[in-house]
């Protein structure tokens, strides 16, 4: 080969940088987190049953939001009750932040920006 | 050409929209005034390039020899394991366009297979079917078998291409035409295919040491009338040497300088020059041509015909080599000398005798350019001047392609150009420097038979001169190019008119004091200039 | 023609990823030909280049784009008329990088018997988008590979998707890939001298390109799936440790079966442009030919015609004319 010594750095090079994952995860086994383990649930607010979890729980919020904020309908009927559309005192009403979002989404790499509005007092925006 | 098409009637032809048909399926056309003759026998037999005969391209039978594919492929495989420039090209292309309105002779024919990137399918295509293996799908993998048909299409297109690289500057991976014109010569001329044009000149400088087959006595002669012709114009007495031993410097210029006019006037201003400096230089009868047709043919008849020079500079025991003004000739000098024919360790490190300049750019070829000499020296303050000895003229420059995208030897020409001249202006900046246009007689098309085509190649730079002409009242093309100097006049003739065709150094020799109070009535076309007397009253 | 065979091809494809799944080939494309693919696509790329790399360059012939190096009150232009390495880096960085040469592009066309030119610069721009935003889409599936998530690409998903738009949330590049591949195709359907010139094999590429943009920007914003389960399955792959989790939706299987076409197809294709333009003679050598000698190992020895032989032929008339001759 000519020019070898350029050219097999490179070829190093790349095959370095496009097998990365190869090495970057090598011998390790990576568990999913236990509450992910869980089969996605239906969505539920109280009794009423929801769209899928998993793959259309952020619409449904965005929807919520938009609902809310702009139309002032904050609240939904079912069954002769009242349930509030909340993120924060609908759902982490009940479920725990950490187990129930954080984990979830740090695992797939996806930021909500739920969190630059919505915190608790003492807790720090996460924005 | 007798009855040559008028200007309006040729640019009416032009047509950018390509045939309904796909190209792989229209055949080609040999159009009269866009194909070569055909390379006589006994020129291809001297010069040791193998199957010649008396053929002729229009021929239905070109009489290749009946193992021609085999040579064919057998010579392609073997280019593509000595090119790495020719396997990469080949694999590379993505077909974005970007080469295709960038080539002179699409400009001026509208021909698609004139696109820099259809000329290099021609080739690729046959490159796939033989070469890779998705190739093997055929057709739709863009593969074409070798056959008669594919084979003189190649040939057609390789003689409308002048390697001028102007599509190598626009390419996103620098896919130079040049060489794929090249390699595809390389393989036509296994086959015997070789054009007169390149043929009779490469015989010519085979045997007398230039391409226009001067041999040494009129050598001698062409230059007593240029000494008899200066001395009347200036009163100066030149005295040029030849094949002098012992001279610090060899000179090497095209043949065409002492040949034939422009390029005459362009030698004058040498010798001039030289006679004024006092250098002790000499001439080569033997090394006595500048270009190399074997640029044009294949790599080992390049390395033949270049050997010469070397070979003179060692054995006349010169210093260093300084050059003419010549494209292809620099492309050769600058890119390809050193590697074939070097080292020349027989030489010095070039310095320049008048001003000690080192040229550290040249210190292992040990061969300089004319305009960086000269550049030099006027930096230097060693030259003066009557610029206005060239009032009447107002130049423009046109860049050779190879100086230019095979050197970027820019800014050299026009210092000089500018310390010569008052009035100097640049033809739009698409159309100089690195995106200069080819003259469209490059690379051994300077042949008559094929005036039409070059008359449309030369188009684009044509247009430019009459962009200047007609903004800055240009009258001047100058040049550093021994073809440009053969071709540009009937070209801006035939597209502009009134616009003549110069080397730097005429300008330079028109304007060089040669002592104090020297009086110069003539310029060294033998011309009067205009108003000189008056001048001197106000002086 | 070769449009019309790519598009089948890729759709094609597309149908046979969405029936073997629909067969319960899940095995196969969701393990077996994304790691066939992979070592396909390394094998074949080294080869290649290796391949190259067994031809020399036996002549210095760089592409000079500017003024060269000679006298030092001449200004070079170092970055297209490069004297030193540095310099030759440089000009690499810019044309891998930014595509230098084709932000030169122009528009040629004649009018009146004029040549005029025109600054043309849509294709640099179309296609510097289009490789930019693949670039920045490949690695920001570097989520699906890595646990925990490095914050560089967390990083570069947020300013992917910093206008907020939607959830989740636009990511740009996607949109862009999409909108850049589709120029590059429209050009090649409408400009008549780039279509004249394309083949199947410019079209397949592009179309394989955008199916896999719009399979993949489908799979986001509107056929969900769930990605919990993707990731465990891409993990899976990484570690070598796989499994094909039950319930990922068929649309993640097509996304990923186009994508190992993709990378089984490169090295076999022009798409290795992406190694060629290293090697490109014509940009990658310094534009020292007369100051250092490029040596050609492959340097023929030619029969030349001597001075002696020279002389021999001519002795009498260079006699005759005073030119010195070596024997009386």
């Amino acid at each position: 080969m000519y020019n070898g010594g350029k050219i097999i750095t490179g070829l190093i090079i790349f095959v370095a940088l496009a097998t990365f994952p190869f090495y970057a995860n090598f011998g390790k086994t990576v568990e999913l987190p236990s509450e992910l383990e869980a089969e996605p649930d239906e969505m539920h607010l109280g009794n009423i049953p929801l769209v899928n979890m998993r793959s259309e729980h952020m619409k449904l919020l965005d929807q919520w939001r938009d609902e809310v904020v702009r139309g002032g309908k904050r609240f939904i009927e079912y069954d002769g009750d009242e349930y509030e559309k909340s993120l924060q005192n609908g759902c982490l009403g009940c479920h725990e932040k950490q187990e129930f979002c954080t984990k979830c989404h740090t695992y797939a790499g996806v930021k909500p920006y739920c969190w630059s509005c919505h915190f608790a007092e003492g807790e720090e925006g996460l924005l | 050409m007798a009855n040559k098409p008028k200007p309006d009637e040729l640019l009416s032809n032009i047509n950018y929209k390509p045939p309904r048909t796909q190209w792989t399926d229209t055949p080609v056309e040999f159009k009269k005034g866009y194909y070569c003759y055909a390379g006589r026998p006994n020129n291809l037999e001297y010069i040791s390039l193998p199957h010649g005969r008396k053929w002729s391209s229009t021929d239905d039978d070109w009489q290749l020899v009946d193992n021609w594919k085999e040579i064919f492929l057998e010579g392609m495989e073997n280019l593509l394991k000595k090119f790495r420039s020719f396997r990469l090209f080949m694999d590379i292309c993505v077909r974005c366009g970007a080469c295709a309105d960038k080539c002179h002779f699409f400009i001026g024919t509208g021909d698609p297979k004139n696109m820099p990137v259809l000329r290099a399918e021609l080739l690729r295509s046959i490159y796939r079917r033989y070469f890779t293996i998705s190739g093997k799908l055929g057709k739709i993998a863009g593969a074409r078998d070798l056959t008669e048909d594919v084979f003189k299409e190649l040939w057609y297109y390789s003689y409308q291409c002048t390697e001028c690289r102007r599509c190598s500057v626009f390419c996103p991976y620098g896919i130079d035409t040049a060489e794929i014109t090249m390699m595809a010569r390389e393989l036509i001329n296994l086959l015997g295919c070789c054009t007169d044009w390149i043929s009779g000149p490469l015989a010519n400088c085979y045997r007398t040491g230039n391409h226009l087959g001067l041999q040494p006595h009129t050598i001698k002669s062409n230059f007593e009338y240029m000494v008899d012709d200066l001395e009347e114009f200036t009163g100066v007495r030149v005295e040029p040497t030849f094949n002098r031993k012992g001279a610090e410097l060899l000179f090497v210029t095209p043949s065409a300088d002492f040949f034939a006019e422009p390029g005459m006037f362009t030698c004058m201003g040498y010798l001039l020059l030289f006679h004024k400096l006092g250098l002790d230089y000499t001439w080569s009868t033997y090394a006595s041509e500048g270009g190399n047709f074997g640029l044009f043919t294949s790599n080992e008849m390049m390395k033949r015909i270049n050997s010469k020079i070397y070979a003179e500079a060692k054995r006349l025991g010169v210093k260093w080599i300084l050059g003419g003004e010549c494209g292809h000739m620099w492309r050769v000098l600058h890119q390809y000398m050193d590697t074939m024919n070097g080292p020349a360790d027989f030489l010095e490190e070039p310095v320049s005798p008048i001003t000690g300049t080192k040229f550290e750019n040249a210190k292992s070829t040990k061969m300089v350019h004319i305009t960086e000499f000269t550049a030099d020296l006027i930096k230097n303050g060693k030259l003066k001047f009557d610029k206005s000895r060239n009032d009447h003229i107002i130049p423009t420059f046109h860049d050779s392609c190879n100086t230019s995208r095979g050197m970027g030897l820019f800014e050299e020409p026009r210092y000089v150009i500018n310390s010569v001249c008052n009035q100097f202006h640049e033809m739009p900046e698409n159309t100089i420097r690195e995106q200069t246009f080819c003259c469209g007689s490059g690379s051994g098309l300077n042949a008559g038979e094929i005036e039409e085509l070059r008359l449309l190649g030369g188009l684009p730079r044509a247009n430019a001169v009459k962009y200047v002409k007609e903004k800055n009242g240009v009258n001047m093309l100058s040049c550093i190019c021994a073809i440009d100097r053969a071709v540009l006049p009937p070209l801006v003739d035939y597209w502009v008119g009134d616009v003549d065709v110069c080397g730097v150094h005429e300008l330079v020799g028109n304007a060089l004091i040669m002592e104090e109070g020297e009086k110069r009535e003539i310029d060294l076309r033998g011309e009067p200039l205009p108003g000189m007397e008056e001048k001197e009253e106000e002086d | 023609m070769g449009m019309l065979f790519s598009l089948v091809a890729v759709i094609a494809l597309a149908a046979i990823a969405f029936i073997g799944v629909k067969l319960g080939l899940l095995g196969l494309f969701g393990i077996i030909l994304p790691y066939l693919a992979i070592i396909v696509f390394l094998a074949g790329f080294i080869m290649k280049v290796v391949k190259w790399g067994k031809s020399p360059v036996p002549f210095h012939i760089p592409t000079t784009c500017g003024q060269q190096k000679s006298l030092p009150w001449i200004k070079q232009n170092k970055l297209d008329n490069p004297s030193s390495t540095l310099g030759v880096i440089g000009r690499m960085a810019l044309e891998i990088l930014l595509f230098r040469s084709l932000f030169r592009n122009l528009k040629t066309d004649m009018k009146d018997g004029k040549v005029i030119y025109g600054s043309n610069k849509w294709l640099w721009l179309g296609s510097l988008a289009f490789h930019l935003s693949f670039f920045v889409v490949l690695v920001r599936h570097l989520r699906f590979f890595t646990e925990p998530v490095p914050g560089w690409v967390n990083m570069i998903d947020a300013v992917d998707g910093f206008m907020q738009m939607g959830v989740p949330h636009l990511l740009m590049t996607g949109v862009v890939l999409l909108a850049a591949g589709g120029y590059l195709f429209l050009r090649r359907v409408f400009n008549q001298q780039v279509r004249y010139i394309s083949l199947a094999a410019d079209y397949f590429p592009l179309f394989l390109i955008i199916g896999v943009a719009l399979s993949g920007i489908l799979m986001r914003y509107f056929i969900k799936v769930d990605i919990v389960k993707v990731k465990e399955l891409t993990m899976g792959l990484a570690t070598l440790n796989v499994s094909v989790p039950e319930g990922i939706g068929v649309i993640f299987f097509i996304h990923l079966f186009l994508i190992s076409v993709l990378f089984a197809y490169f090295p076999f294709s022009k798409l290795m442009h992406l190694g060629g333009i290293f090697l490109s003679p014509t940009r990658n050598l310094v534009n020292n030919s007369r100051e250092v000698r490029h040596v050609n190992p492959w340097n023929p020895e030619v029969h030349v015609h001597t001075y002696e032989e020279y002389e021999d032929e001519f002795r009498e008339l260079m006699k005759e004319e005073g030119i010195p001759v070596e024997k009386e």
